[in-house]
């Protein structure tokens, strides 16, 4: 059973459609890469798989569970399922160490101690454990999105899901934020991550899926999207990107 | 010219004037905060709901409340409601609601109709991706909005809070059309009493003057504190 079963969506804002029939799967353990061009429906497909975007047509699996099921306790579901924004998403009213303890408390219902020893224990992994105590706008972007990353790791997440993690940051601050990723993803984590950083993918994506105009238009292994992509949609795009 | 006046009425009725009058003004000005803001909040949550039943009710009740000048308002709920309530229990007498309760609750609806806008802009005001971050940590609605939205739109609202607070303390006035001793309507009486209009009225000016020009100033001092670091 894959850990996220993405089964022909669609979704539509009022009459415009953008997402047309897309189908995927990830594995246990997998580390999937999704590119294409702004506006080709990226964001939507990864925020439809914990339901912050909800779709009109085919059905999401995360762990076997139905995520566009009525019935399904998506807060239990969504508290399972880390995800990383492309704001970092801090919240600027709590200190580093509340946002980390918070959901942990409210939600899986662990005492505040045992929170906060969680929290900083994945605040030391992305070497940020001197800053527990300042408020996230204290922070660069770079330390904000390890935070950001940690406060989804402290929930135990069956996978993650990171939308367009690095695009908010300065050039210097990428690859700190990367660093962290590829390591998580040595460490076997599933993720679905949304990015247009090509080495990223080379370096730890198993495969990589190409989106445009809410398709996915190819969904190939690494060595073959980087060798020799069947689409000339993709192919352009590979082009501009690595221009440089 | 300033013969003829004599200021020293105010000093001589100040301890009726401040342990009546101010008191009860003061006592329904915090009253009608609290409750304003509490149910104005619940409004504005309703009216930015997307199930469409709650957020045509809060609408609607809304701009009721914001079209209709407060005395009337006053005026409806005093003689009104004890007839409503005793048609709702089905009593043959109308209820006894009592001035002071009547004047809270009336002020407390009519505040939150303009502390709902407030509070309204407020929620709008926090970006779309915070609710999504406690959606996705699995929050749901009401811890979202408790945690997250919620503090934050009212910290960014402090400073309008505060002001319509000000605004809503001089309208307390208003209560003198129902008879009830605030602050106004104790000066009013010593006014008339002992022929002494244009002392007390002046008095109880400058006495709103001062206290809303400290509010104002507190409000700025203290906009600088509550400011979220972005």
């Amino acid at each position: 059973m894959p850990m996220i079963e993405i089964r022909d969506i669609s979704k539509w804002y009022g009459s415009f459609q953008v997402l047309t029939d897309c189908t995927t799967n990830v594995e246990k353990g997998e580390v999937i890469v999704v590119c294409g061009p702004s506006g080709s429906g990226k964001s939507t497909l990864i925020k439809a798989v914990n339901a912050l975007e909800p779709i009109q047509k085919g059905d999401i699996f995360v762990d076997g569970i139905k995520v566009n099921d009525p019935k399904t306790n998506l807060p239990k579901l969504r508290a399972r399922v880390g995800m990383v924004f492309q704001h970092f998403e801090l919240f600027p009213h709590l200190k580093v160490r509340e946002n980390l303890s918070l959901a942990q408390v409210k939600v899986l219902g662990r005492r505040q101690s045992e929170a906060d020893a969680r929290g900083l224990k994945y605040l030391e992994r992305v070497g940020l454990s001197d800053h527990k105590d300042k408020f996230p706008g204290q922070l660069s972007g770079g330390q904000q999105q390890r935070v950001a990353i940690a406060r989804a790791l402290s929930m135990d997440p069956i996978c993650m899901l990171f939308d367009e993690p690095t695009s908010a940051l300065d050039p210097e601050m990428i690859n700190e934020v990367l660093d962290v990723m590829v390591q998580l993803a040595k460490d076997g984590m599933t993720m679905m991550v949304v990015t247009h950083e090509m080495g990223f993918a080379n370096k730890v994506a198993n495969r990589v899926i190409f989106m445009d105009s809410g398709r996915i238009v190819e969904d190939a292994s690494k060595t073959d999207f980087f060798g020799k992509p069947r689409s000339e949609r993709a192919q352009q795009f590979l082009a501009k990107i690595l221009h440089h | 010219m300033l013969g003829q006046f004599d200021f020293g009425v105010i000093a001589r009725n100040l301890p009726y004037l401040l342990k009546v009058g101010m008191t009860f003004t003061l006592t329904l000005t915090a009253l009608v905060v609290v409750g304003g803001v509490i149910f104005g909040t619940l409004l504005a949550m309703m009216r930015l709901s997307s199930f469409r039943p709650l957020s045509i009710v809060a609408t609607a009740y809304i701009n009721l409340m914001r079209s209709v000048p407060l005395v009337l308002v006053i005026f409806w709920f005093y003689f009104l409601v004890p007839y409503i309530g005793a048609w709702i229990i089905g009593a043959s007498t109308p209820v006894k609601v009592g001035a002071f309760l009547s004047s809270v609750i009336t002020f407390t609806m009519f505040e939150a109709a303009y502390y709902a806008e407030i509070m309204r802009a407020g929620i709008q005001s926090i970006p779309r991706g915070q609710v999504w971050a406690g959606y996705a940590l699995g929050l749901n609605y009401w811890q979202t909005m408790g945690k997250i939205v919620l503090p934050q739109a009212f910290r960014n609202m402090v400073p309008i809070l505060l002001t319509q607070t000000i605004v809503m303390f001089q309208d307390t006035s208003l209560v003198y059309v129902l008879s009830i001793t605030d602050f106004l309507g104790a000066a009013s009486k010593v006014a008339e009493r002992d022929g002494r209009l244009v002392e007390m009225y002046l008095f109880v000016a400058l006495v709103y003057f001062i206290m809303c020009i400290a509010g104002s100033y507190l409000v700025r001092r203290l906009q600088r504190r509550v400011a979220i670091i972005h």
